[in-house]
Order: C-alpha cells, then sequence, then structure tokens
C-alpha cells in the first residue's frame, strides 16, 4: 500500500512541524502539489480546521482560473488565506515579458516571499515541494534549515534521522517543512483521483487560446499578452502539468480530458515536468541558487 | 476515449498502487562508483525523462570525468559543488519503479567527513548497496559504512563488487573480497548478504546478468532488488503509539494524534497511558475524514479515549496489558556527528519518539575502532566516531531498544546552544527501572531551611579570565552580604581544586567534570538554604548552562567579568600568564583553550570598574 505509507508519512511531519512551532504557515500555490498537501493537512488534523493560516504570494500574474480556485478552496478549508504582493515590485509593474524570468521570479517571488514571512513572523512554513522534481530538491532535508535572511547552506545540512525531526531554533531563523518529499508526479496524481481532490481545471485538456514563443505553447490567459504585430492565438487542445505564472507556463498538447488519461500520459511521459517551467533553466544549477537566496 | 482504453488504465492504477515499497541505500568508500551506479539503474531502467538526459549530456560536457562518455554521476550529485568537486557531499533522494517495486533511493556520501549524511540515508532504508572498488578490495570507510548500516538496523546488505571490468573480470579478486567481507561480517547481525561482481560504468549485472563473468551465477543487482524480501519478522507486536498532537477543536472533542510505532488496535481495546500509567479503553478511531474498525503499525490515527485522561505530548499510549518500560539512565550506542568533541558531563537535548529531555552522558564505556571495530578506552568522542555510552535523562521516558523497535529506540541528541544535531543513538538497555526510583520526600526542605535564615537562597556564579578580578569582586560582595546578617559561602576556583577537585587536571574532560562537581555542591548548599558565590572560570557555554539548569529559575545568577586580555595578562597576579606564555603551562585559558563569551549573562562588569561598584550592581538585583 504505497500510497497510504506516503500518506501516513506526510501526516505525521504536518502534526509534527505544528506541534512545535511557534507560529506555522503552510505556503498555498494553487497547484496540484499543494493541493495535496491542503488535503493532507485537513485529514491530519479532522475534525478540526488545520490551525495555521494558508499563504499566497501572489505575482500578479497567475491563469485566472488559479485565483477562482483558491478563493474557493480557501472557503472550504475554513483556513485564513494571506494573500501577499511585493508592493514594490507591483509599484514598478514587474511583467514577465518585459523584465524577463528571472527577474520577475527574482522579485515577485523570492523576495516577495521573504518580505512576507519577516512581516508576519511565521518560524515554520510548509512547502509542497517534492524531491523527484529537480535534482537540487532531491539533495533537501524534509525540515529544512533557514538561516536569518532566508538563506539555505546545502553543505551544511542537519543531519535528519529516522522521523526525529530537529525542530530547535533561534530567533530569526525558520524551517521550511516538506510534507511530500517523498511523493513522485505520478503519485500525486494517483493521490488526487482516488481522493477526489479539486484540482484547477487547467491540468485537464480543453481548447484553449495559445501562442508558440521558444518552441513553447503559451497560453494567452488576459489582455496583457505582448502579441508580435499580426501575431494571432491558435486554438490548441492543451493541458499543463504545472502551473504558474502563466506567461511561464508552458502547456503541452495533449487530448487528456480526464485524471486517467493524464495518469496514462504520466506514466508514458517521456519529459519530466519541470521541462515546462520556464525558469529552472535560465542558468546552469539556476534551481539550487534561487533556493540559496530563500526561493521556495 | 475507448472505454476499454480507460479499463486498462485504471487496472494499471491498481496494479500501481499495490506495489511495496523498498528503500534503500548506497554506501561504501569515496569513489567507489555509487552515484554512477545510481545513475546506470535509473537510465536503464527507463526511469530518465528527455530533457534530464538532455541536461545530462550537457552537463557531462562541462563537468563529466568520462571524457566523451555522458557521467551518469551527474544523474544523482546535483548540487554545484558536489559537480564541480565530482564527489558527493549529501545524501541524494531518487524514486524509479519497475513493474514489480517501487524503489527510494539514498545515494550516500563515501567522503568521512560526511559521515552523518550516510547516517541519514541509513536511518530509514531497509537495505544497503555497500560498494567496494575491486581494484582496492574493503577499505577503512567500506567497513565504518557497513558498520553504520548494521547498526542502523539495516539486515540485508549487497555486496558490489564494482569496477569488475577493470580487474579483467577476474573471478579470484571476487571471492577474495566476498570472504574478506563475510569474515568482517560475522560480527555484524545481518540477516542476509549478496555479494555480486557488477560494473556501474558498463551495465555488468546491474540489469542483467553479464556474460563477461559466466563464473558468477547468482542474480543481477536489479533481479536481486526486485525479489528480496525485506519485511521483518517480528515475534510480537504490542500496541505502542507515543503521543504528537492533542486534537481539542472545542470543549466536545478531545483526540490524542499519532503515528503507531507497533501492534495494531480496535476500539474497545485496553490502553495505558505512559508514563503516568492510567488506564482507559479506546472509543473511536478516526483515519483521515472518518472512522475506522482497525489500525496499525505505520498508521498516523487520532484516537478518542473512553475516559477523560491527562495526556499530552511525548507520552506513549500502549497495550494496558503490555507496557513498555521507562527509564531515566541507558546503555546506548551513539554516533557522534560534530566538529566539537563529545564530553561527558554535558548536557544536551534529546530528541526521543514525540519527547525532548535533557540528557547527561555518564560514562563513555569504549569507543570502536573504525576499522577493526576493536573497543577502545576514551575520554571523549570525536566526529564520526561511535561508542557506547550511559546516559542519564533529566525525566525518565517510555522506550523499546533499538534491535525490538526503531521509532522508541532510536534518538538524536541536539546541541542546547547551537541547536545543531549533534549525535544520533540506539538504546540497548535501561539501566536500572526509573519506576522504582523515587526521591525521598523531605519534611524539611529548602523553603523550610531558608527561612528560618530569613533570605531568599541562590547561586551567584562569577566568570571570567585568570586575573578579571572575579574572587576580588565576589570577596567584597560576601562581606557585605555578611554584615547584612546573610547566610552565605563562597566556592573559589584554587580552593576547591586544593580539595575536592584535586583529583582533576586541566584537559577539556577535567574541566567540565570540574564544573559539574562544583555545581552540584553549589546547589547542595542552596538546598540548605545558603546563598553561594561561585568563583570560577568555567569557560565553555554548556558547562555554564548546565550549571544553571540544576537551579529553580530565578536561583542563578551569572555574573561575566569582563576583563580583557591584555588587562589580565598585564596584571598577571599569579605570574600564571607569563608561565602559560613559555609553555610551562598547557591548556590556560586565553591562552591555548578558548574562553566561550556568556552570551546573557544577568549581570555584565565590564572594563575598568572597581569592586566596590560591581558589588552593588550585583546586591541591587538580589532579592533576598
Amino acid at each position: 500500500m504505497p500510497l497510504f505509507s506516503l500518506e501516513d508519512e506526510s501526516i505525521e511531519i504536518i502534526r509534527e512541524a505544528v506541534a512545535t512551532a511557534r507560529n506555522p504557515v503552510m505556503l498555498y500555490s494553487i497547484g496540484k502539489d499543494s493541493s495535496v498537501m491542503l488535503h493532507l493537512a485537513r485529514k491530519a488534523f479532522y475534525p478540526a480546521t488545520p490551525p495555521f493560516p494558508l499563504m499566497h504570494v501572489d505575482t500578479g500574474w497567475k491563469f485566472r482560473s488559479m485565483y477562482t480556485h483558491r478563493d474557493r478552496m480557501a472557503a472550504e478549508s475554513g483556513m485564513k488565506l494571506l494573500v501577499y504582493k511585493n508592493p514594490e515590485g507591483e509599484a514598478a509593474g514587474i511583467n514577465p515579458f518585459i523584465h524577463g524570468s528571472n527577474y520577475h521570479t527574482d522579485v515577485m517571488k523570492t523576495q516577495a516571499l521573504k518580505q512576507a514571512l519577516d512581516l508576519h513572523g511565521f518560524d515554520v512554513i510548509f512547502g509542497g515541494a517534492r524531491r523527484d522534481e529537480e535534482k537540487s530538491r532531491a539533495k533537501e532535508r524534509i525540515f529544512s534549515f533557514r538561516s536569518p535572511g532566508h538563506r539555505w547552506e546545502p553543505k551544511a545540512q542537519r543531519p535528519e534521522l529516522w522521523s526525529l525531526y530537529n525542530t530547535s531554533i533561534h530567533a530569526g531563523e525558520t524551517i521550511r517543512v516538506f510534507p511530500i518529499s517523498n511523493w513522485t508526479e505520478l503519485d500525486i496524481w494517483q493521490y488526487i483521483r482516488d481522493e477526489q481532490i479539486a484540482i484547477v481545471p487547467l491540468y485537464l485538456s480543453a481548447e484553449r487560446p495559445v501562442v508558440q514563443r521558444g518552441g513553447q505553447w503559451i497560453m494567452v490567459d488576459d489582455e496583457r499578452f505582448p502579441f508580435e504585430p499580426g501575431e494571432e492565438p491558435a486554438m490548441k487542445r492543451v493541458r499543463f502539468r504545472t502551473l504558474g505564472c502563466w506567461p511561464l507556463s508552458a502547456a503541452i498538447e495533449s487530448d487528456a480530458e480526464t485524471l486517467e488519461a493524464v495518469i496514462a500520459e504520466t506514466l508514458h511521459a517521456s519529459c519530466s515536468e519541470r521541462q515546462g517551467r520556464l525558469i529552472d533553466s535560465d542558468v546552469p544549477g539556476s534551481m539550487e541558487k534561487k533556493k540559496q537566496e530563500g526561493y521556495f | 476515449m475507448a472505454s476499454e482504453r480507460v479499463k486498462d488504465i485504471v487496472a494499471s492504477l491498481e496494479a500501481e498502487s499495490r506495489k511495496e515499497t523498498l528503500r534503500f541505500i548506497t554506501c561504501g568508500s569515496v569513489d567507489d562508483g555509487k552515484s554512477t551506479l545510481i545513475g546506470r539503474l535509473l537510465f536503464e531502467s527507463k526511469n530518465i525523462f528527455d530533457d534530464q538526459l538532455t541536461s545530462l549530456e550537457s552537463d557531462s560536457r562541462h563537468y563529466g570525468t568520462q571524457g566523451e562518455k555522458i557521467d551518469l554521476a551527474l544523474l544523482v550529485d546535483g548540487l554545484q559543488a558536489e559537480r564541480e568537486q565530482g564527489i558527493t557531499i549529501d545524501v541524494a533522494y531518487r524514486f524509479f519503479a519497475t513493474d514489480r517495486r517501487r524503489y527510494i533511493v539514498a545515494d550516500t556520501p563515501g567522503h568521512e567527513q560526511y559521515t552523518r549524511n550516510m547516517a541519514t540515508g541509513a536511518s530509514t532504508a531497509d537495505l544497503a548497496v555497500i560498494l567496494v572498488d575491486a581494484r582496492k578490495g574493503l577499505l577503512v570507510q567500506t567497513r565504518r559504512h557497513s558498520r553504520i548500516a548494521a547498526m542502523m538496523g539495516i539486515r540485508y546488505i549487497v555486496l558490489a563488487v564494482n569496477k569488475i571490468d577493470l580487474v579483467g573480470f577476474d573471478e579470484k579478486i571476487f571471492s577474495a573480497i566476498e570472504a574478506d567481507f563475510r569474515k568482517f561480517a560475522e560480527g555484524q547481525a545481518y540477516f542476509a548478504i549478496q555479494a555480486i561482481p557488477l560494473s556501474g560504468l558498463e551495465g555488468d549485472n546491474v540489469l542483467f546478468t553479464s556474460p563477461r563473468t559466466p563464473w558468477y551465477s547468482g542474480p543481477s543487482l536489479m533481479e536481486y532488488l526486485e525479489l528480496v524480501d525485506v519485511r521483518a519478522v517480528s515475534g510480537r507486536s504490542a500496541f505502542r503509539m507515543p503521543l504528537q498532537w492533542i486534537n481539542r477543536p472545542n470543549l466536545d472533542f478531545r483526540g490524542y494524534c499519532g503515528r503507531i510505532a507497533e501492534g495494531e488496535i480496535r476500539p474497545g481495546d485496553a490502553l495505558r497511558i505512559l508514563p503516568s500509567g492510567v488506564q482507559t479503553r479506546v472509543k473511536s478511531i478516526i483515519r483521515g475524514f472518518g472512522e475506522v474498525a482497525y489500525a496499525c503499525q505505520g498508521q498516523s490515527v487520532t484516537l478518542t479515549l473512553m475516559d477523560e485522561v491527562d495526556a499530552s505530548r511525548g507520552d506513549v499510549v500502549a497495550a494496558a496489558e503490555d507496557p513498555p518500560q521507562s527509564a531515566d539512565q541507558f546503555e546506548a550506542r551513539l554516533l557522534w556527528m560534530a566538529e566539537q568533541v563529545m564530553t561527558p558531563g554535558r548536557h544536551y537535548l534529546m530528541k526521543h519518539a514525540c519527547r525532548e529531555v535533557t540528557v547527561t552522558i555518564t560514562k563513555i564505556k569504549y569507543r570502536e575502532d573504525a576499522n577493526t571495530g576493536a573497543h577502545l578506552a576514551t575520554e571523549t568522542l570525536g566526529l564520526n566516531e561511535i561508542g557506547t555510552v550511559n546516559l542519564s535523562t533529566s525525566a525518565p521516558i517510555v522506550f523499546e531498544p533499538y534491535r525490538v523497535n526503531r521509532l522508541l529506540g532510536g534518538f538524536i541528541l541536539i546541541d542546547k546552544l547551537s541547536f545543531e544535531t549533534v549525535g544520533a543513538g540506539m538504546i540497548n538497555f535501561a539501566l536500572r527501572r526509573a519506576q522504582n526510583i523515587h526521591w525521598q520526600a523531605l519534611e524539611v526542605n529548602k523553603a523550610a531551611r531558608s527561612a528560618i535564615k530569613h533570605q531568599k537562597p541562590c547561586c551567584i556564579w562569577f566568570t571570567g579570565l585568570s586575573g578579571s578580578g572575579k574572587s576580588a569582586i565576589a570577596n567584597v560582595v560576601e562581606k557585605k552580604l555578611y554584615v547584612e546578617g546573610r547566610h552565605t559561602c563562597l566556592l573559589d576556583g584554587d580552593n576547591v581544586r586544593h580539595g575536592l577537585n584535586r583529583d582533576l587536571g586541566f584537559t577539556e574532560a577535567d574541566r567540565v567534570e570540574n564544573i559539574r562537581r562544583i555545581a552540584e555542591v553549589a546547589r547542595l548548599m542552596v538546598d540548605a538554604g545558603l546563598i553561594v558565590l561561585v568563583s570560577f572560570i568555567s569557560p565553555f557555554q554548556s558547562d555554564r548552562e548546565m550549571a544553571r539548569s540544576l537551579f529553580a529559575e530565578g536561583e542563578f545568577m551569572e555574573v561575566f567579568v569582563d576583563t580583557s586580555l591584555a588587562e589580565c595578562e598585564r596584571r598577571d597576579v599569579k605570574g600564571l600568564y607569563a608561565k602559560a606564555r613559555q609553555g610551562e603551562l598547557k591548556n590556560f585559558t586565553g591562552i591555548d583553550s578558548p574562553y566561550e563569551v556568556p552570551l546573557t549573562p544577568e549581570i555584565h562588569v565590564q572594563g575598568m570598574v572597581s569592586p566596590e561598584e560591581a558589588a552593588g550592581m550585583i546586591l541591587s538585583l538580589l532579592t533576598l
């Protein structure tokens, strides 16, 4: 019963973090991994509501249907939802099309996250990262220690034995906790199916307006798309393997309209899900660098 | 989509979720090819995506160690520093699946300095693939890792004799290494050892048996992993669950949450809450969003109980008819993971099950030689050393020996100041049962003794360099208290070393013991109702913390006499600095032994304050 043992492990992690935290928060990014993490948290504390808020670090560039889904899930869970946008970035009108994915991500995600964490003084922060996503993630502990300033020191991680997590920290230090570290993409999909977890419809195939950029399909989600002269969106049957800012999330062509079909495609996929993320491949070792600077 | 196709998918999903998961590690010495072997397993079992392969090809050109060929190790060595240096620093977790099983593999580093990361991987694994370079045979690090694997409870070992291609597929070399390992393994508690000659680089005997080793009739690595049965055969399984969280959403509901460490449970079962021993019965078991009629080991559940019992996080819920022991003194095996040596007498935080207590190592019985396993006498344990120790906890804990249950027998030690994880331990057995020992309840107590002296007893602890003026200030304080009619006692470093502590020298271990004794004496005196002044250099923060922990809140006042080294050396009242500078005195604080500055002393006497002024500051803070 592999899925069950993953679920039990994740619930144990969530409870342990909450039992030892002073001021915990769950980062909620609206994607499938966050959806599973939220579901696990609700199970961990049932019949109570999870005793911490959800926080969404908003870039202002998420898909419209993600915002709808976010508000619905917050209401359904009964948890408090905190939304944070980097005010300087917002005032400067940071735009991934103009400023590039690197700068956009740094200002609107990494810096914004740090600002939000400092603002509320959270000491334990849940994130929905998985070790199978990327090589530097594969190296990260479940309870991942951050020095003041939110820096990750990959060469000096605390040993992590059995399920005995060292949760002791000094003022200013924080711990990021990854309850679904040991899940794979396939586990996530199977669990979503088995537990009938609501997800953003963009994960399933439908006809959507897309434009090809750099060999990848970008969906035109609102009027901010900078068309080249004479450029028109094409209607294609597409879906997304990961969701983030819409200009930075590439769609794949697919007919998978049901979860079963998505799972079938995942089983036979020849590319990893992060391929559709335009920010990982900017510079070599880029995920590790971003993580050291405080990115999730 | 055709309904047939959907049916197929659903069937394959069901099959997928019935697959069992095997967790294993690869370990061994540096350059034995661990990362390359995992890369090979992932690559050949088609668990690598196209885009990962593309970036692997470009990485191989950048950092590769295999010339024109792709370097499979780079699939696993994910940190920039690892790729640049071509070594593994931290454990990487990789996931792959076959038609039969799902695997979580932890690739652990071979360098001695990263042994703690190897232990991290080993603590959750069922099987270890120990790599040996066929050209080199067993090395110290091979034996160290094999020993840690055994210590962590790994019972299934694959001895992967790697790079067999580089020794011409020579059977004699393979057999000699296997014989060598089996001899070594006699002293370890393994259940099964499978030796396999292979080449991670070329792929021989990795997925399929190789025609180049016709003399080898055993399984390939993958064949073995697919078939090995690692499920522990446990003779006994009484219910045990450490309490992780008490769920109280409202006055009508009280749930006891945890992950079941052993055994099974049904509504109506009789339970005992430990260490209090209170008995009750299970009312209901909640798992996820509903009630279940049965739960077992490994499951995270919430229990409701028939009675309102007093139970909190860290307690253990157990089968009433077969509860585990509780004790506060143990023998344990300990792997030390910090640069700073472990010295008996220091206090550490111990995390065990869901509980944190203060612990002291009371004695190191021996340490194990990394190569031979021989028992060696020692006063301290250094980085990556394994020892067997006695330890004493500040409160009784509910436990099982590690060999019986990993979750109730394993613990970590945390430094009280830096909060680093410094040790990993496994309980062998209790030295005595705590339930049989009770504190003698005394009728004439501290409060009574202080009352007839008309004072509130306390300990004023002076710390600072030799010659900083500690004793001078302490003398003034004592005189003023005496004039006020207070009952005092002054314990001075030099004087105590002439008597009580004359058997101690100035090594770090002796200094720890010196402070421990004096702190205990001071506590007895405070119990007697006295105001105790302790004037000791006490250079180590952890020792001062230890002293503080012996006293009640508000009973301990740390006075840091902060005179600069230059000034102390200029004064050199006893001529000791001159001797130390000439090398006649070893381990002299400030010269060749460190002084750790107090971070939060109650009183900080700085610079050129006179003893009278300093005494005034101290007296104004005393509430007598």
